[in-house]
């Protein structure tokens, strides 16, 4: 009964932290589904969004407002100034580039990742700021069953529910609506696209503010997990596992491949850790990510691209 | 000319052309790419209504005569008049907007998507609701689905590709790719259809079943179209009249027979003794 506690309790734990990577790694879907680009400024953009939330709430608090009216200015003001990013990002960096190769699009966003970096320092200041949005207690559930009972963590549920809600929207975007069509289609094709009167420019700057919008989200959790600092955008590093796990074009495939990796790389520092010696959180999501290169190419979810020879 | 011709929906503020009118019109344009001179000087026009070929050897400017017309390129020099009005500034969405749709020599799909959502992507335009009523997928926006949806059956059904709508396109023979694109540039409802090599890489049969799809879309959809072909047997039969392109110039244009006839033609295509 200790046992099957303890596993238990690393499981949910492990589960529950493997959404927020989720989180992070849906920014890269989205981007890859509708550009085909892999968007390599997501991190940067998740400590721009972070920032720019954390600073106007920092500013917010020398006036007498109500914390939700706070709040609610700080997340219009962080939306707005990703909306301004998605539309800078499309003016000055990939609209010249319309009809490139993906590979030049992905060095282009490297160019944007160094820049946005350094410009959300230069404006927001680069200290690390402390986030309070989400209680971060845990709650003790199970104790009639298990002895000690098993410790959740408050804040990784709140991450659960809205990873939740937002798979669920950005699913039925995709699926139901004509800009979700005219999305995938620019991901295909950009001159036939344009050819059938879908206009590159717009759909490029709804991918990238969407795209924004969730690194806002990420950055409210993962702010509030970590404090909002540089070393935020490191999340693009355990992110990628994510992806190559759950496939680089699928939404669900970016959830399930966040779930293996937080499951996995806790089951094993406390159950393999012992036996091979610890530190294996660090590396595990990227050796899982190698096996699965090895027999699946595509990721879990992803789409195989059969080329014409 | 007839009286009774049905009024095509145009866009506000545009008379409906009747057949045999200007419907676009190409004066002295000229493109290059750097050193490469791909149009000098090229003048023709496409009448409503009718079945315009663009013919020539391989390089003699013909797809990018039609990417100027699409909008993909812009000419150094000329006039292009589309429904009477002179165009600047041409995007290729600009054109889809105007009524301007087409296929590409190579197949270009959406891959990834099936034949229906392919030929969807054509209605884009023509789909007015916002994002979020959309995704509610309720009333008005719920309407607008099923009403383009309809539309695009129909499509289907002419197409006669009704067995292979959910299929991802990726998977598909390319005579049905072909055929799919056709579809999704008559989704546009456009007024003016380009079609690049729509028989190339065809067999016998593939060909036919094209020839009459491009015969029927003239007649009942009165869509004027202007293709390029390389079946000089497909281009007697189908078109009206003949452009004929050679290295960039046009060389002779008219009927299929007057074309057919035509010295600088038959030297253009089989060499000229020296």
């Amino acid at each position: 009964m200790q046992l099957a506690g303890q596993v238990l309790e690393v499981l949910l734990g492990g589960l529950l932290s493997g959404v927020l990577y989720s989180l992070v790694a849906l920014g890269f879907v989205l981007i890859f589904k509708a550009s085909g680009v892999f968007n390599f400024a997501q991190g940067a953009m998740v400590l721009l969004a972070g920032l720019a939330m954390v600073r106007c709430l920092d500013f917010l608090s020398h006036h007498e407002l109500p914390t939700w009216v706070a709040v609610l200015l700080a997340l219009m003001f962080a939306a707005g100034i990703m909306a301004l990013t998605a539309w800078l990002v499309q003016r000055f960096v990939l609209g010249p580039l319309v009809n490139q190769d993906g590979l030049t699009l992905f060095m282009a966003t490297i160019g944007a990742t160094f820049v946005l970096e350094g410009a959300s320092q230069m404006i927001f200041g680069s200290d690390v700021y402390p986030l309070r949005l989400f209680p971060t207690d845990a709650w003790i559930v199970g104790e009639n069953l298990f002895p000690g009972g098993i410790l959740i963590n408050k804040l990784d549920v709140w991450g659960g529910l809205i990873a939740g809600v937002l798979v669920a929207g950005l699913a039925i975007f995709f699926q139901n609506t004509k800009t979700g069509r005219a999305l995938r289609a620019v991901a295909d094709d950009h001159a036939a696209a344009q050819s059938v009167g879908i206009p590159i420019s717009w759909i490029w700057f709804v991918v990238w503010l969407v795209a924004g919008l969730v690194a806002l989200v990420a950055a409210t959790v993962w702010g509030t997990k970590l404090g909002v600092q540089f070393s935020i955008t490191f999340l693009a590093l355990k992110a990628l596992p994510v992806l190559i796990i759950g496939g680089f074009t699928s939404v669900p495939g970016a959830i399930v491949g966040g779930l293996m990796v937080g499951a996995g790389e806790k089951l094993a520092e406390i159950y393999l850790g012992p036996h091979i010696g610890g530190g294996i959180e660090y590396w595990f999501a990227y050796v899982l990510a190698l096996l699965v290169l090895l027999v699946r190419p595509q990721g879990l979810f992803g789409e195989r691209i059969i080329e014409r020879i | 000319m007839k009286a009774d011709v049905e009024p095509r929906p145009v866009v506000a503020g545009d008379a409906a052309l009747a057949p045999g009118e200007v419907l676009l019109s190409v004066e002295h344009v000229s493109l290059s790419f750097g050193g490469i001179r791909a149009l000098r000087d090229v003048s023709f026009d496409i009448r409503k209504g009718e079945i315009r070929a663009i013919i020539g050897p391989n390089g003699a400017g013909k797809t990018s005569m039609l990417n100027v017309i699409n909008g993909f390129y812009h000419p150094q020099d000329g006039i292009i008049t589309f429904k009477g009005r002179r165009r600047h500034n041409m995007r290729p969405y600009l054109a889809a907007s105007q009524g301007i749709a087409r296929t590409f020599q190579n197949v270009a799909l959406f891959k990834g998507m099936s034949t229906l959502d392919n030929i969807m992507t054509g209605r884009t335009l023509k789909m007015r609701r916002g994002i979020l009523a959309h995704m509610l997928h309720w009333g008005p926006a719920q309407r607008e689905e099923i009403r383009h949806r309809e539309a695009v059956e129909h499509i289907i059904d002419f197409l006669e590709i009704a067995h292979i709508r959910k299929v991802p396109v990726g998977k598909l023979p390319y005579g049905l790719q072909k055929r799919v694109e056709l579809g999704r540039a008559l989704a546009m409802e456009p007024e003016l259809l380009l079609l690049d090599e729509p028989m190339a890489g065809m067999n016998l049969e593939e060909k036919q079943d094209m020839s009459r799809f491009i015969l029927t879309v003239k007649d009942t959809f009165d869509t004027t179209i202007a293709l390029i072909e390389h079946d000089m047997g497909v281009v007697m039969d189908l078109s009206d009249r003949v452009v004929v392109l050679d290295y960039g110039r046009k060389i002779a244009d008219g009927t299929p027979a007057a074309v057919q006839g035509d010295q600088a033609v038959i030297d253009a295509y089989l060499g000229v003794a020296h």
